[in-house]
């Protein structure tokens, strides 16, 4: 098969791995065809195994024969193999370099990965749009389900799915289709039970410059309106950027179609901005030469702080024009496909406790970015180290995550997940063995048969054992709305992340293990307290004598 | 009162930043001889707040507004009132009269010398002597056959700066002691700051030489051996020089500078580059500035901690006590610290690296005693730095908050290693200024002895002592750090951050649901009750089952304080326990409120039945614990201050 023709060189001895905060490791190099193994074949050593989709670049050096490749992975880290030899070095490089660019969706990993754990629910089946429908129909019957999509010709990065107002038929969402970015019409994205209030999420009109309109598109969101009400249209570009869109066939919603509207306008990057930020980021954390100046100069410069800032503003927003306001709120931004899905899905959080949880979490990066046609594989196909120009990547997921890390951080009570999973989501968008985040919608991943040929990351991360591993032991349900602080004071950089590889964790660990340790003895201490009242009661109950006194 | 004009002003506006503060409320403000109390009208809460005179850094008084006159207080802890007062009159009354009390001329005129908090003469006299640092250089096994205590400076004949206790290497004759001290500025010749029993090498200070160019003075240059030789296994020893080198060289042109190492065998000079207390100055104003900015952009706040240049001080300290405490760990060579004085930076330097040397001064008590070593008896200024009198301005540093800074970037890197948490922190920094206690004014051993301060004054840690149980760190690892004896922090610029329960306010509205520390705290007491109730329990159903013993009646054991209550938003409670009683946060307010009681002045004019409401004003902490709303009141600012509202053409 091919991949043996990739692989130059399967086995190199005597190979010296080199990580920061660890002691080196020396052992045997072997390539296959999706992993990098370095095993010292001894007991105590730990194995490395990097999958070749988890490398992002590579660099060689030559001292002499010796060679070094250094290896940069998409989660950040970066490793360094001394190798003797230097055809071996160069083998393995050229190697590495074939198989960690392969172009072939169905070359990838997960279609080779078979578990070795015990699936108790298949995850392709957990987060199915009609079952969350299911849920909706219980507060509402102003909606339904629209087949119109069902073999993606209406819209290509939608689901066969959505939800949509009850009164507008299928004929008008096609006619809707027609003017919004890549045929995406308005569709639910949040139902707010407290006050009724909607968040769709949509592609930008396709106005033009001579100010097109749809009155199908009008009919449609201002369905969602309830009599005598306004609502607001989120629109995540600058105006200037909205007005620049128009000379390409896109465009904004004008007041004078749509008085029931007003419209906000908020900046969040485009994609290409937001990568170059995160490679500016990331050089900046992995330089320790740094003086103060230079690092809170590189810092500032990466803009990354401010992306983060601007998300979540505009998150904040949509919520608060949903929970305090009472309006309904459509978001998009050019394609819908991006900057919308953070606003919409960090407004989500805001709101909704359910997505708090950690199935409720899942289930909205089901919804809001997978189902929603964020392009996965095309957005997470090279990380921050990346040599090549960037096509289409962006850390547009990376960002969400970033900014769902800042209101934990600030709300460290009420998320029942902790960091772990934010990080384990990061990882496996960028490379896995599972199959959840190939492809760029729903479409592409039910023409690549993904639930059928392989193991989705929710297979993996609903089990007991994963399950508390990712739990939040400060964890406790908070049923309001939460507000976080997006002044500058309040936002961090996200450690467990850009300095990840940098510094050891050791003193970290130790402390979430104490805290862990207070809450778990705590817990032991009441059980058995309650069970030593329990028979003290029934003692006291079966005394007469007790009684009486 | 002479410079009591206006007692009392109805119908003030006052609005806290600061404590999470969004609206101004409205209510009467009293001017007592020590405090500014402000009582607010709302009949349900009549919360109080109350300003110590000594804590105001300065008031301004910016151009009226049509609704009154405006007046601004800058506390010494950072805090920022603004203060809407309708008459003119009474404003420039109020503005005087807190411009002359924030600013005492004389020592007799500070706060502590009135403070009466309800103790007896005994209880205030052991309060002085709560720390003892003669059994701290015991601990650290001093006197021993290298380090011996030294009569020279009793009653600061050689160095009035110096206390009259110290230790000096065993071999330092008088005559040298007394040769090297006129060598040195100020007199402050070399001697024992910390001694490490591990590696037998020690931390030393003085201050700089009087070199000038080409001096040198023979005691002095023996008084550097006899360092060197109290450490046996050495044969060499570290000078830190923590000045920036150009500044030291500087010196010599004053006929002061460094040690010339043609001069001084085996030594190794090392610069530190620790900036001036002007320097400092300077950039606390920038930081304080960037704690307050309103609406900042990321931006202007990067740049802003950036041109402050603060955290690249901080990592300066911190740098210096690295290296200190590497040196006599790691190589088991001793070092000789100084700068100019010998007061300042040298105290920073010397006192990080014993921090980082010995477990026992990261324990609550430890502190203490680091500070009283270090800081208060090797003559620290403290009424020059923190400005407890009006006086040169140019005097005034904040060497003190950035040790403190330096304590807090260690904990966020260490979380278990040290039994005390920011509020601690917090809290010596407030007294650093406050004036409230005797333990800080003065600036020197000799001048505390003058002012028979322990006579006159409480001492404050005996005071803090009592109240530990707020300043316990629920992470902290007794075990831990007798294994991890020695940090080794990472001074990486990455990783440093604003500290920001000093220089930014934005967090106080936080409310204690959401702190994972207090709630580790609440669940630690709890534990300790659950254990003494299953002994209990346990007791009583052996008791039960083995001889039918009628019991006289089982105490119900009360579930103390506790913050899981508070945090508790939903429906039903955690677990089956009936009652729940007032919550932590609420029984530190009320503590804090009754000391401020206690410490009421018989002319205070203030309605007594104010007091009893100070409790009240709780309830509204709460309230903003069930709904926080920074993020949305960002939002409106931004509208307001023309934002991306106002650009939108289809925006109204």
């Amino acid at each position: 098969m091919e991949f043996a023709e990739l692989i130059k060189t399967p086995r190199v001895d005597g190979v010296v791995l080199h990580r920061p905060f660890m002691p080196t490791v020396e052992g045997t190099l072997c390539l296959t065809g999706h992993h990098l193994i370095l095993s010292s074949r001894q007991d105590n050593t730990e194995e490395l195994w990097l999958l070749h989709s988890n490398i992002d670049s590579i660099e060689k050096r030559f001292v002499g024969s010796l060679g070094s490749i250094i290896v940069k992975c998409k989660d950040l880290r970066v490793i360094q193999l001394d190798i003797p030899g230097m055809e071996e070095c160069l083998n393995i490089a050229s190697s590495i370099e074939a198989l960690s660019t392969l172009d072939s969706v169905s070359l990838m990993y997960p279609f080779f990965y078979r578990p070795m754990f015990e699936v108790i629910e298949d995850g392709w089946n957990s987060f199915l749009p009609e079952d969350a429908f299911k849920d909706l129909e219980s507060m509402t019957d102003e909606w339904r389900l629209s087949e119109v999509n069902k073999d993606f010709s209406v819209c290509p990065s939608y689901p066969a799915l959505v939800a949509v107002p009850k009164d507008v038929n299928d004929d008008t969402l096609r006619k809707v289709a027609t003017f919004r970015h890549s045929g995406r019409f308005p569709i639910l994205s949040y139902y707010h039970k407290k006050n009724g209030m909607v968040m769709m999420r949509a592609g930008q009109p396709l106005t033009g410059t001579n100010g097109r309109r749809c009155k199908e598109d009008e009919k449609l969101i201002n369905a969602t309106l309830r009599p005598g009400k306004r609502g607001y249209i989120i629109d995540t570009r600058t105006i200037n950027v909205a007005q620049q869109a128009k000379a390409r066939g896109g465009g904004f919603e004008s007041e004078a179609n749509y008085p029931q509207w007003r419209r906000i306008h908020k900046a969040i990057e485009r994609a290409n901005i937001l990568q170059e930020s995160l490679i500016k980021l990331v050089e900046a954390c992995n330089d320790q030469s740094h003086s103060m100046d230079r690092w809170l100069s590189k810092l500032e410069a990466s803009n990354w702080q401010t992306h983060v800032k601007e998300i979540l503003t505009t998150a904040c927003l949509a919520a608060q024009c949903i929970d305090r306001e009472g309006a309904s709120v459509l978001v998009h931004g050019t394609d819908g496909t991006d900057s919308t899905l953070q606003v919409t899905s960090l407004a989500q959080i805001i709101l909704d406790p359910a997505c708090r949880t950690i199935r409720g979490f899942q289930s909205l990066v089901e919804r809001e970015w997978l189902q929603a046609g964020h392009p996965f594989q095309q957005r997470c196909a090279q990380s921050a180290y990346s040599n090549s120009k960037p096509r289409q990547e962006a850390p547009v997921f990376l960002l969400f995550l970033d900014c769902v890390w800042q209101i934990l951080r600030q709300f460290p009570c009420s998320f029942e997940f902790s960091e772990s999973l934010l990080v384990l989501l990061f990882e496996h968008a960028y490379a896995s063995q599972f199959g959840t985040f190939l492809g760029n919608s729903a479409a592409e991943r039910t023409k690549l048969s993904l639930p059928e040929k392989t193991v989705s990351l929710w297979s993996w991360v609903n089990r007991p054992q994963e399950l508390e591993r990712l739990t939040n032991p400060l964890y406790e349900a908070n049923s309001l709305v939460i507000w976080p602080s997006v002044a500058p004071q309040s936002l961090l950089l996200w450690e467990g992340v850009f300095l990840r590889w940098n510094r050891s964790s050791k003193c970290l660990d130790e402390a979430y293990e104490e805290m862990v340790h207070i809450i778990e003895y705590n817990k032991e201490l009441q059980n058995k307290v309650n069970s030593l009242r329990r028979q003290l009661a029934q003692l006291e109950t079966e005394d007469p004598l007790l009684k009486t006194s | 009162m002479e410079h009591l004009r206006t007692p009392k002003v109805e119908n003030v506006h006052l609005l806290d930043r600061s404590s999470g503060q969004r609206r101004a409320s409205v209510g009467t403000l009293y001017l007592s001889a020590t405090h500014s109390i402000f009582v607010e009208d709302n009949p349900e809460t009549r919360k109080e707040t109350w300003v110590l005179h000594s804590m105001v850094n300065s008031v301004e008084m910016p151009s009226n507004s049509p609704a009154g006159s405006q007046l601004i207080l800058r506390c010494k802890d950072f805090r920022v009132l603004q203060i809407l007062i309708p008459q003119e009159r009474d404003c420039l009354d109020i503005h005087a009269s807190l411009v002359r009390l924030s600013r005492p001329e004389k020592y007799s005129e500070l706060y502590c010398l009135s403070f009466n908090p309800n103790v007896n003469k005994e209880e205030r006299e052991e309060s002085w002597s709560f720390i003892d640092l003669m059994s701290d250089y015991r601990r650290m096994g001093v006197p021993n056959n290298l380090w011996v205590m030294t009569a020279a400076n009793s009653e600061y004949r050689v160095c009035d700066t110096y206390p009259s206790e110290l230790f000096v290497p065993k071999s330092a004759a008088p005559t040298i002691i007394t040769g090297s001290s006129r060598f040195r500025s100020r007199g402050r010749f070399p001697v024992l700051s910390y001694f490490h029993q591990d590696t037998l090498a020690a931390v030393c200070r003085c201050s700089q030489p009087l070199s000038g160019f080409s001096g040198r003075c023979q005691e002095d240059e023996m008084m550097l051996q006899a360092v060197m030789r109290s450490n046996p296994g050495s044969d060499f020893i570290y000078v830190v020089d923590t000045r920036p080198k150009l500044n030291a060289m500087a010196n010599r042109a004053a006929g002061k500078g460094y040690e010339n190492e043609d001069h001084y065998t085996n030594i190794k000079l090392q610069f530190i580059g620790i900036e001036n207390i002007h320097v400092m100055r300077s950039s606390q104003q920038k930081i304080i500035d960037v704690g307050e900015m309103r609406s900042p952009s990321m931006t202007d706040f990067l740049w802003g901690l950036e041109n402050s240049g603060w955290l690249k001080h901080i990592k300066a300290i911190l740098d210096a006590g690295v290296f200190i405490a590497r040196a006599v760990a790691d190589e088991g060579i001793s070092v000789l610290v100084h700068c100019s004085d010998g007061w300042d930076r040298t105290t920073q330097a010397c006192s990080v690296a014993s921090l980082l040397l010995d477990p026992y001064y990261r324990t609550i008590r430890g502190l203490m005693v680091l500070i009283e070593k270090d800081w208060i008896s090797f003559g620290h200024k403290f009424s020059h730095r923190y400005a407890h009198l009006d006086g040169d301005p140019k005097e005034v540093s904040p060497v003190m908050d950035q040790f403190l800074e330096c304590v807090w970037q260690l904990s966020e890197q260490f979380p278990c290693a040290f039994e005390f948490n920011e509020r601690f922190l917090l809290t010596i920094h407030t007294h650093v200024y406050s004036c409230q206690y005797g333990t800080f004014l003065g600036n020197s051993q000799r001048e505390r002895k003058e002012l028979r301060l322990p006579e006159r004054t409480h001492s404050v840690w005996s005071q803090l002592w009592k109240d530990r149980v707020d300043f316990r760190n629920p992470l902290f690892k007794a075990d831990l750090s007798q294994s991890q004896r020695v940090l080794r922090p990472n001074t990486t610029p990455y990783c440093f951050k604003m500290w920001k329960g000093l220089y930014s306010h934005i967090d106080k509205s936080m409310p204690p649901c959401q702190s994972p520390a207090d709630f580790l705290s609440a669940m630690r007491e709890e534990s300790q009750q659950l254990e003494e109730e299953l002994t209990n329990h346990q007791e009583r159903i052996a008791a039960l089952t083995g001889r039918p013993i009628v019991w006289e009646k089982t105490e119900v054991l009360k579930r103390r304080t506790t913050h899981l209550q508070q945090r508790h938003l939903g429906p039903d409670p955690p677990t089956s326990y009936i009652q729940p009683i007032t919550g932590h946060g609420q029984a530190v307010a009320l503590k804090q409120a009754n000391q401020m009681a206690l410490n009421k002045e018989p002319n205070l004019y203030l309605p007594t039945e104010c007091h009893s409401k100070l409790k009240d004003h709780d309830p509204d902490d709460c309230s903003t614990c069930s709904d926080r709303e920074s993020g949305v009141a960002d939002l409106r600012s931004r509208s307001s201050s023309g934002g991306d509202y106002a650009k939108d053409p289809d925006w109204e």
